[in-house]
């Protein structure tokens, strides 16, 4: 009656083995360990990269005790912070030559100890939160209506160049929020023109309207490509950020995605919030416009008179004012690199840019025509734009070019950042900021522990002495289940929060309830004359019914939490309805082969240790039939 | 060991009605605080920014405010946290200056009174986060009470699902009572712990109304209310050991888990201790005001469909 036949035994050990083998790396704690990345995107982190640090570890006399390639990031460990520190001297030489052009990122870092054996199993800890850690959270806000406003005007832009090329005359060409309006001498241009964006502008729809003598035609970006475009635009504002804080050399740094428009970076370690934020904060759009150079422009520029018609005052770094014309031609998508160096022949400090195709093309047509004019790259943070630099052109350029001029090498190399990872799609802002100090985190880490241990072993001292035998197996299923918890956490490689191992210790809770159901079931039919066998059987058979309607209204609440939830309350619904399934496992599958093993081949079982079965003088079913 | 020597059923649903009145008048009290003094929301809500500063030694609270008030801030809240020497700071959102400044300058005034004061972490919120919190917390509240309804009306009957949903939510607004009036601190791990006692509490109306059920099936001949009694009494020992486990484990976090922990335990605490209050008078009366009978539950049984008013047929007297 109570037997389990031997494939469900099988189960339950195959289920211990993997629960034992995915929870083992959380307990070995963490080493000192020296990461290698790549911090271009040409160079490339692979096997080869490996030979070279094992070979330069090899000749300073170091012997990582693990070494591992992973994700595009080679990390070291090492036994002492000692030789970490040696090891990053020794790989930030053998790799980085020149350090104003490092081709790699070597950084310190803290990886599990856990063995060679277990990383191999694709066994690893948990990743832990920054609550736990310490480090600095933002949350960033991407500016879409910015983004297709951008995309409007370029749009418009670009539909000028198109009605001139193809001789469409008398055309007025304006950007109206995120529409843009042409406007026509007839009708016949308007026909042209609606065919023409058809065909070529197949993000677009037209209306067209006619008022008097005026025909007008109003272009809308398509819903669809719209939504395109957000896309895009997001994706790449997360490799910018990329770029950025790979310049930060943070290891495991965190870039995510999260909902349609925002960005999640979390940079583990790093306590100086000013820094991470100057780096992140440069939410910048670069733009190339040309300088204003008709009489009005200079006049505005040199005395401050009025702006003309179609330009823009901006300020240069120093204060001084440039008015640059409203006309973008390139903006920062198109430029694909940008380095500091120095010019041969007049030594002075260079930054030198790369365009791609597109870029190129225009660049050749601007310079040509705007030979010893001015060009004006324009920084823009926060919807507020700035000159970073307004060289004359001194030549034809191509999709490869260069800024000279009086920089310092040090503004060379922060124009060339700046440059290089300043091509957001849309301007982002910080909505949200979080930093735990480490000590902090290491003092979270220790209380969240705490209480799940004492509560644990509360809980177990009570039911052991409450239910006697049956409650060590409650014990042993409530074990069982905690380890299948991280088991599953660490497989999932999900992030523990505080949030987190509060849950977890509200698993222990709520887990315990469905032993309780099942060794009081089984007390009462012991109660109301049932044999040991008999009790047993009936006690889990009826308590299953109850514990599977508990537990799927607890985890609707559950899943709830995980659908609206963000940040800490994700963190607490993530471990909540693992915790729920697994006690679920633990409880009924797990617990009853313990007492099948146990009570199961025992023909003649008089007594079962449940604790005291107490029953009422009078006859057995008193309690059961009322008075 | 055995806690729970009950020779006779216990008649619960007797003081059912008294026991309603009060439950009423503690909601409405609840709801009361709530409209009047409202919640005390964590700066996840409302945005601004939230500081911690460790000091060497004991901290006085008195001269941060002090210096940090001198700063032209209306409204700053300081206090202890955790230990003596931690102190945390809330600021509301300032216009003109960014959390950067606004930080920088704090800590700034707080090192000329004690240079010992060193910043422990600092978090900072814009408003709309905040917003977009408050109406995801209400969805998932809805879709919570929606779902269970649901799971229960089919798994039960509509009057269970009503009454359980009921029942919860009287525990939900009550705890949300108590963080109005003692002005806890409502943050998202508070909320978070009050939709887990959404679900932990239902777990309890439904070990009871299972019961409730497998009753109607095996005494034929019982009262509905004297069913109901039996059901609570049958299963009060699983009620109080395992409502009394999981207090172990709050209570445990409520003591070591620090501060963070602290108002998450506190609210599972009321929400343990109302849970078993309800799903006993709260949940039971509600199913048997609205009048739960053996054919509910019990589909099949050649029960008389006609004349449904009419008395169960097979509902004797109480034996």
């Amino acid at each position: 009656m109570n037997r389990y036949p031997v494939w469900k035994y099988a189960i339950i050990v195959i289920v211990l083995l993997v629960g034992l083998i995915y929870s083992l790396p959380n307990f070995f704690g963490e080493a000192p360990a020296v990461q290698v990345s790549a911090a271009k995107s040409t160079v490339k982190v692979d096997s080869a990269t490996q030979g070279r640090v094992e070979e330069a570890l090899k000749t300073a006399g170091l012997t990582p005790d693990l070494l591992t390639l992973e994700g595009g990031s080679l990390r070291a460990r090492f036994a002492t912070p000692d030789e970490q520190l040696k090891a990053r001297d020794t790989l930030q030489r053998a790799l980085v030559p020149d350090p104003s052009d490092p081709p790699y990122v070597v950084a310190l870092n803290l990886v599990s100890r856990s063995p060679a054996w277990l990383t191999s199993l694709h066994a690893f800890p948990m990743y832990l939160g920054l609550d736990l850690r310490g480090g600095v959270d933002f949350l960033l806000q991407v500016d879409m209506k910015g983004a297709i406003d951008k995309k409007a005007e370029s749009f418009a832009s670009d539909l000028r160049t198109t009605f001139r090329d193809k001789g469409i005359r008398g055309t007025s060409v304006s950007r109206n929020g995120q529409t843009v309006e042409v406007s026509f001498r007839d009708a016949a241009a308007l026909q042209t023109a609606k065919q023409l964006i058809q065909d070529q502008f197949p993000d677009l729809t037209t209306t067209e309207t006619q008022d008097g003598s005026n025909w007008r035609l109003t272009a809308t970006i398509k819903p669809e490509a719209a939504r395109r475009l957000q896309d895009a635009a997001l994706k790449q504002n997360i490799t910018t950020l990329h770029n950025r804080i790979n310049e930060l050399g943070v290891a495991e740094p965190v870039i995510q995605q999260q909902g349609l428009d925002r960005i999640v970076v979390q940079l583990p370690g790093v306590q100086d919030t000013a820094k991470a934020k100057d780096i992140l904060g440069r939410t910048a759009t670069l733009e190339m416009r040309l300088v204003d150079e008709s009489a009005e422009g200079r006049a505005a520029e040199l005395s401050g008179g009025p702006v003309p018609f179609g330009s823009e005052k901006f300020l240069e770094r120093n204060g001084r004012p440039v008015i640059v014309k409203k006309q973008v031609l390139v903006t920062g998508e198109s430029l694909t690199d940008a380095q500091p160096g120095f010019d041969q022949q007049s030594n002075q400090p260079k930054v030198d840019l790369t365009m791609d195709a597109k870029g190129g093309r225009i660049m050749r047509d601007v310079s040509r025509e705007n030979y010893k004019k001015r060009m004006a790259m324009l920084i823009f943070e926060k919807g507020k734009g700035e000159v970073l630099t307004a060289p004359s052109i001194n030549g034809e350029l191509g999709n490869r070019f260069q800024i000279s001029g009086s920089m310092t090498v040090a503004e060379a190399a922060d124009l060339a950042l700046l440059l290089r990872a300043g091509s957001l799609a849309a301007p982002m802002e910080i909505i949200q900021e979080r930093t735990i100090g480490p000590t902090l985190g290491a003092d979270n880490i220790e209380k969240g522990f705490k209480s799940v241990m004492y509560g644990f072993l509360a809980i177990m001292v009570f039911m052991c002495a409450y239910y006697a035998l049956f409650g060590l197996f409650s014990s042993i299923a409530l074990a069982v289940n905690l380890m299948l918890l991280v088991a599953i956490l660490s497989m999932l490689q999900a992030t523990l929060t505080l949030p987190g191992i509060a849950a977890m210790a509200l698993a222990i809770g709520v887990a315990i309830d469905s032993n309780v159901l099942i060794n009081e079931r089984v007390r009462e039919e012991l109660r109301n004359g049932a044999s040991a066998q008999a009790a047993i059987h009936a006690g889990y058979d009826r308590a299953w019914g109850t514990i599977l309607d508990s537990n799927v209204t607890t985890l609707i609440a559950g899943i709830a939490l995980l659908a609206f939830g963000s940040g800490p309350v994700r963190g607490f619904a993530v471990v909540h309805c693992i915790g729920i399934v697994t006690s679920m496992f633990s409880a009924v599958f797990f617990s009853r082969g313990l007492v099948n093993f146990w009570y199961g081949n025992k023909k003649k079982l008089k007594s079962v240790s449940i604790g005291t079965v107490w029953r009422p003088k009078t006859d057995g079913t008193a309690v059961a039939e009322g008075k | 060991m055995e806690f729970f020597r009950i020779h006779k059923t216990i008649p619960f649903m007797r003081h059912a009605l008294v026991l309603n009145i009060i439950s009423f008048a503690t909601f409405a009290l609840a709801v009361f605080f709530l409209l009047h003094r409202g919640l005390h929301l964590s700066v996840e809500f409302t945005g601004g920014t939230v500081m911690e500063v460790a000091y060497q030694q004991s901290a006085d609270i008195g001269k941060v405010r002090e210096a940090v008030s001198k700063l032209g801030y209306p409204e700053v809240q300081v206090q202890s946290y955790g230990t003596s020497r931690d102190v945390q700071i809330r600021l509301p959102a300032q216009k003109g200056m960014n959390s950067d400044q606004q930080s920088a300058q704090v800590m700034q005034a707080l090192k000329t009174v004690d240079p010992s004061a060193t910043q422990r972490g600092i978090e900072v919120v814009g408003p709309q986060v905040g917003d977009e919190l408050t109406t995801n917390g209400l969805k998932a509240l809805g879709m919570v009470v929606v779902g269970i309804m649901i799971y229960l009306a089919v798994r039960f009957e509509w009057k269970f699902a009503v009454a359980t949903v009921l029942a919860n939510l009287h525990d939900v607004v009550i705890i949300l009572g108590f963080f109005a009036f003692f002005q806890w601190e409502f943050s998202l791990a508070v909320l978070a712990a009050v939709l887990a006692v959404l679900g932990y509490s239902v777990n309890e109306s439904v070990v009871i109304f299972d019961r409730v059920r497998e009753n109607f099936r095996r005494y034929r001949k019982m009262s509905t209310v004297g069913i109901i009694d039996n059901a609570i009494t049958s299963t009060i020992s699983r009620t109080i050991i395992t409502h009394g486990s999981t207090q172990l484990v709050v209570l445990s976090m409520f003591f070591f888990g620090g501060p963070t922990l602290h108002y998450f335990a506190l609210a599972l605490t009321i929400g343990i201790c109302f849970g078993i209050y309800s799903s006993c008078f709260v949940a039971a009366a509600i199913a048997m005001w609205l009048g739960i009978k053996r054919e509910d539950l019990i589909k099949g049984t050649p029960a008389k469909r006609d004349g449904d008013s009419e008395d169960d047929p097979n509902a004797g007297a109480v034996v």
